[in-house]
């Protein structure tokens, strides 16, 4: 069975109605063209993402967005109908290489999209920097990707872990703490975005008292955070998301840490999650590039748009989606659908202004977006946009040699 | 270290080490009873702290939630007993672990069609809301307390069943020797299929009363699934008293772990099995 064909009997009736209405709205025009042998070859992308398991819907809200921005301008591609080729990476690492040879050498996509989990997006660059397929990172966020293993034909669409924790150093230290205790999960992610809070904090002259790493996916925390009371830090930062997020929030409060030891973190503590955490999440303080209630008309539109395509809610990986699209919009349009005049497509593609719902960004000589993070606070249950915590952050991109 | 903080350590220890035991001891008895390896023992506890969430959702109280998910709970065991694992009493393992592997994917499975993938949390119940205050920076939430004094409760009413009552002098002897027992004229089966179900039971209801403390989330289960098998492999198989100090002896061995060599907290727990295992390799309290 066809990837493609698979993919089609596991969705769901609205995802495929997107789709689907696309392709045959696509599948009438070709018929109707008077010069039917003079139209081009339709453009592949392939979508790699997660369709099952615990990371589906960030897979779907990915792929929804990403084609709204497409159907938007029209439902091409540089002129070009667009097929879309999906495979469910399940979020499995094992199966990365594999998948992505599937889309790559089986199906020879012109452009893959992919994917959430970092584990799996590594697997994905170390494929195209063989291939040379064009490569989009919707989300994950490992360093790496636009770091030592950067490479002319991959782009990150969405943030690299180091990114949306370095801002609320500064953030942390404006409000007059000194000492801090950070704390993470001991895998990758945990160690690259706490490593962005260290950067910016130290350089700033303020001190990490302990740094505490707990195995993942650890959610035991009650020993840490007597650990914390009897350090007596001014403020505490975490990195933690989905499940542990809403444990380690509840603990801390209930552990009446926040009245005393104030507690701050990057954005994912709070995104997705904040139903469960109910009251104790009430008045925190974090840092990411996107913040639903964004004062901006492309935020609001998009918003709006996206609820009545799928009527779900925005939220941060619908907006990397979007951006995705339109980042393909652009790019195809500037080489007129030619994917195979690759260094002007990538030129075309590192050269691209977003105007994203998360406000406008560029890449950066490493490709990953230069953007700007904004703080959040959370009233009434919801995250709230407070201020501009940096404007044009980039990555520092450490062993990146494209120039 | 000051001596508060070291006794805090300890608390926040044996808090775990009861919650542990409270699912291990399902397991234990089914494991040592019944001669059946349960893999599917934290998918009860996973059942537990679903129903929790749901039934909370609807009635707004844990309380209600408990006394209505709990039968609940115990039919399902009962269920799972009767149709499938009865027909595994003769088998050898392997036959069970595929079945009980098999049932842990059936659950979540299940679970991910109800639920969803999102995280849940469930509120703390509004009495005990509250915490009580230690140092000028920590306070300790009374909800942790009450379920460390329903999981020493229920330890007392497991200890007086099995000791002390005619039903639990028929469960320490199937423990012995379960053909003898039959032999004697005692109904094995409803003994068996009453282990069971008091099993997933008492995992079911640990999931209840620690969903407010964690979250309730799709894996929740498999998590806690491991380290109960340690409990068990480390008290003795089938010994009550034994996963009650290996419990114990987990909790603060984690707590500790954690605190101490924070490079080495994950394998703190498996070195202390490895030790005692080396020392008594049938487990403190397992018939060699």
């Amino acid at each position: 069975m066809s990837p493609t064909t698979r993919s089609l009997m596991s969705r769901p009736v609205s995802r495929r109605a997107v789709l689907g209405g696309a392709a045959a709205a696509a599948a009438a025009s070709t018929l109707n063209a008077p010069f039917v042998l003079a139209q081009p070859a339709r453009l592949k992308v392939g979508l790699m993402l997660p369709y099952s398991g615990t990371f589906a819907a960030l897979g779907n809200n990915i792929t929804d967005a990403m084609t709204l921005a497409i159907n938007e301008k029209g439902g091409k591609l540089g002129g070009r109908e667009v097929q879309y080729v999906r495979v469910d990476d399940e979020s499995e690492p094992s199966k990365g290489a594999q998948n992505t040879n599937k889309l790559v050498v089986g199906e020879k996509v012109d452009i893959l999209v992919g994917t959430v989990h970092s584990g799996v997006a590594m697997a994905m660059v170390q494929v195209v920097r063989e291939e040379g397929t064009t490569l989009l990172i919707p989300n994950a966020g490992a360093g790496a990707a636009t770091g030592a293993l950067c490479a002319a034909n991959i782009f990150r669409t969405s943030f690299s872990n180091w990114q949306p924790s370095f801002p609320m150093a500064k953030v942390m230290y404006d409000l007059g703490h000194r000492n801090v205790v950070t704390m993470t999960w001991k895998y990758a992610a945990g160690d690259e975005a706490i490593g962005g809070f260290k950067d910016g904090f130290t350089a700033l002259g303020g001190k990490i008292v302990k740094d505490i790493a707990v195995p993942f996916p650890d959610v035991e925390f009650q020993a840490h955070l007597t650990e914390i009371a009897s350090l007596k830090p001014d403020a505490v930062f975490v990195f933690f998301a989905g499940g542990g997020a809403v444990k380690f929030v509840k603990d801390y409060d209930a552990a009446g840490l926040r009245k005393t030891i104030p507690l701050y973190g990057s954005g994912f503590l709070t995104d997705g999650v904040l139903k469960a955490q109910g009251p104790a999440a009430e008045g925190l303080l974090t840092t990411l590039h996107y913040v639903e209630d964004l004062p901006n008309p492309v935020n609001r539109k998009f918003s709006a748009d996206f609820k009545k395509a799928t009527t779900r809610d925005v939220d941060v990986y619908a907006v990397q989606g979007y951006d995705t699209g339109q980042l393909l919009v652009q790019a195809l349009d500037a080489v007129k659908g030619d994917v195979r005049a690759k260094s002007a497509l990538h030129a075309a593609m590192r050269n691209a202004k977003i105007i994203s719902p998360r406000g406008e960004w560029t890449f950066s000589k490493a490709q990953n977006p230069v953007q700007d993070i904004y703080l959040r606070k959370v009233v009434n249950g919801e995250n709230k946009y407070q201020s501009v915590a940096h404007k044009g952050l980039a990555d520092p991109a450490t062993g990146c040699k494209l120039a | 270290m000051d001596p508060l903080f070291v006794s805090l350590q300890i608390l926040n220890g044996i808090q775990y080490g009861l919650l542990l035991f409270l699912i291990a001891s399902g397991l234990t008895l089914v494991f040592g009873i019944l001669q059946v390896i349960n893999l599917a023992h934290g998918s009860f506890y996973m059942i537990g702290a679903y129903l929790a969430f749901w039934l909370t959702s609807r009635t707004g109280s844990l309380g209600t939630a408990i006394l209505v998910g709990l039968p609940l709970a115990l039919l399902l065991g009962l269920a799972v007993e009767r149709l499938m694992i009865r027909l595994l009493y003769a088998r050898d393992h392997l036959t069970q672990v595929l079945l009980t592997y098999g049932l842990i994917l059936v659950f979540n499975e299940a679970q991910r069609l109800l639920f969803g993938n999102d995280v849940h949390g469930v509120p703390v119940p509004e009495i005990f809301n509250a915490s009580i205050r230690l140092t000028d920076t920590l306070s300790y939430p009374v909800y942790r307390l009450v379920v460390s004094a329903v999981c020493l409760a229920l330890v007392f009413a497991m200890y007086l069943v099995i000791q002390k009552t005619r039903l639990g002098m028929h469960i320490r002897a199937g423990a012995v020797d379960r053909e003898t027992v039959q032999l004697l004229g005692i109904n094995i089966k409803a003994l068996s299929m009453f282990v069971f179900a008091a099993g997933a039971g008492l995992a079911a209801l640990a999931g209840m009363i620690a969903a407010p403390l964690s979250s309730v989330y799709p894996g929740i289960g498999e998590h806690i699934l491991i380290i109960c098998f340690v409990v068990v492999v480390i008290g003795g198989i089938g010994s009550i008293k034994g996963a009650f100090i290996a419990a114990i002896l987990v909790g603060l061995a984690d707590t500790f772990g954690k605190v101490l060599i924070p490079e080495f907290a994950s394998v703190a727990v498996y070195a202390v099995m490895a030790l005692i295992l080396l020392w008594r390799p049938q487990g403190l309290f397992g018939r060699a």
